[in-house]
């Protein structure tokens, strides 16, 4: 080993660490700033103020973190109960044109989704589902149908058959068989899957903006308008608020993804 | 077996037509609008109005979109080779702890990091003073069309270098070891053995992420407010300030159309390996 040889190195890994944290840096004294103008490199009175602001009961923040959360679980329960059937057919069963069944849930991310809401948006006034809870879940719901189906249906197929036909040879029906053999073990994917369609919920933002106005706030809409209001400190907050369910799922991703499942997503 | 299929068919069913009365009916009906006037009249009058007022905007949006996936795909190869090649364990270790973090961040919040960060007086620009890297009057703002590719970038490298890592992961080392064998170097391995084995992840990724970009609303408007911009952006003002969807529309489907080019390499590719996606 030579002297210097890891210098490369860790400036290259510098580097990197200051492109991903930076910008987060950034959010993080924003929203701990109570007052910070130019030509200060950093915020010149740290302060509380404006959390208080957000947090009191009743807020525009706190009835928007409802929202969204209350949005997100029903987003889950929906495409769960749509993908949970489907992905074990897609996985399992001989299905005709199997191929072209997988590709139509990519529909929804294969075309770009803001001239397609517009219509959504024109459609559900029709039907009085503009500005409305169940209006927005279900623009949610199908948006992330194919990570649900793609993931579940990886799940299943990851199951080992000779657990199921041991279970089978023993006299398990084939319900018997699927509730007390392949769910359980492919639940962990399953789990996976609810995770990404409730972040993918969570973060939503194109979708909710023609759909639930005017009615529906959720935290992104809350941000947006915080941020292109100028008003830096609120979206800094809300935006942190976004990030820590974001962040947690992005540290724990392997431990619901195991790599079998991966390698199968889209087969 | 024909019980089996039907039961398959009954289970995929209810999903299928959930994406086809919530995804493809709208699509349908938006090219639709794109095609007529007012009056149910077809007409390409929408596209010349789309071309006439918003063409910058359209060569923009290509501009972006396709910089930020080529940036995406070469950082994305780069951190999964090292992943996979690197030799010094501590250093895999940190990159593969770093790497990942703005993976499920969403748009809305990488934007507002970005128009924060790279602005004039950011915190980009402000450390770069303070190291004595930059002289003051030699910052600028970033909050243009760069800072759109940069938030893009950065919000969606992750992603592609997740599936990329993957795959290479799960590749089979004998060839690796054969190369290495033989004398080649890593960049060699990485662009000549490992790289083509993993291309057809790597195009799904690029393809999910170039489409996911031409669907951005949030980005373009925090980070760039003024003209050229988006497609994205001029759809939402048709929309919120004429109520015009025949023009909105035809945007909309110019934008499918390029979408559309890059989506059949994908399907093109599927149809060589027998119809399997």
């Amino acid at each position: 080993m030579t002297g210097l040889a890891w210098l490369p190195r860790a400036i290259v890994l510098g580097l990197i660490a200051f492109a991903i944290f930076g910008p987060l840096a950034n959010l993080a004294l924003w929203a701990a700033a109570e007052q910070w103008y130019f030509p200060h490199k950093l915020p010149v009175v740290y302060g509380l103020k404006f959390w208080h602001q957000v947090f009191k009961p009743s807020s525009d923040a706190i009835v928007s973190l409802g929202n969204s959360v209350v949005i997100a679980l029903l987003t889950v329960v929906v495409s769960l109960a749509l993908a949970v059937p489907a992905g074990y057919a897609l996985a399992r069963l001989s299905l005709p044109l199997r191929g072209l069944i997988m590709l139509a849930f990519l529909l929804p991310q294969a075309f770009p989704s803001v001239a397609v809401y517009i219509n959504v948006a024109r459609i559900f006034y029709s039907f009085g589902l503009n500005g409305t809870i169940a209006g927005v879940v279900l623009v949610h719901a199908v948006h992330g149908l194919v990570f649900a189906v793609w993931i579940a249906s990886a799940a299943f197929a990851a199951v080992d058959r000779d657990l199921e036909l041991a279970a089978r040879n023993i006299g398990a029906g084939p319900l018997r068989t699927f509730f007390t053999v392949t769910l359980p073990l492919a639940a962990p994917g399953i789990v996976a899957s609810a995770i990404f369609v409730f972040l993918e919920s969570l973060d939503e933002f194109t979708g909710t903006f023609f759909v639930g106005v005017p009615d529906v706030t959720t935290l992104p809409l809350l941000m947006f308008t915080a941020s292109v209001a100028g008003n830096y400190q609120i979206a800094a907050i809300t935006a942190l608020i976004l990030l820590v369910p974001s962040v947690g799922f992005m540290l724990f991703v392997e431990r619901f993804l195991k790599a079998d499942v991966l390698a199968k997503v889209g087969t | 077996m024909a019980s089996s299929r039907l039961i398959g068919l009954l289970l995929v069913a209810p999903a299928l037509l959930a994406v086809g009365a919530l995804f493809v009916y709208p699509l349908g009906f938006s090219v639709a609008t794109a095609f007529t006037t007012k009056e149910g009249i077809l007409t390409l009058g929408n596209f010349y109005r789309a071309f006439e007022l918003y063409s910058v905007d359209i060569g923009f949006t290509l501009v972006i979109v396709g910089a930020s996936t080529l940036l995406c795909g070469l950082l994305a190869i780069a951190i999964g080779g090292y992943l996979t090649l690197g030799e010094n364990p501590r250093a895999v270790a940190i990159l593969k702890w770093l790497y990942r973090w703005p993976l499920f961040i969403p748009f809305v919040v990488a934007a507002q990091c970005m128009r924060t960060f790279i602005a004039k007086n950011g915190l980009m620009n402000n450390s770069l003073v303070s190291l004595g890297i930059l002289e003051p009057i030699q910052t600028t703002s970033l909050l243009d069309w760069r800072g759109i590719v940069i938030t893009f970038v950065w919000k969606q490298t992750p992603f592609v270098a997740l599936l990329v890592a993957g795959a290479m992961a799960s590749l089979d080392r004998s060839t690796i070891e054969a190369a290495r064998n033989l004398g080649a170097g890593r960049l060699r391995i990485l662009i000549e053995i490992v790289t083509p084995q993993v291309l057809p992840t790597l195009v799904v990724a690029l393809i999910l992420s170039f489409v996911t970009m031409m669907s951005v609303l949030s980005v373009p408007i925090m980070i760039s407010g003024e003209s050229p911009t988006m497609m994205t952006v001029d759809m939402a003002f048709r929309i919120n300030a004429y109520g015009d969807y025949g023009t909105a529309n035809a945007l909309g489907v110019l934008s499918y159309l390029m979408t559309g080019a890059v989506a059949w390499i994908y399907l093109r590719r599927g149809i060589r390996q027998g119809g399997k996606p």
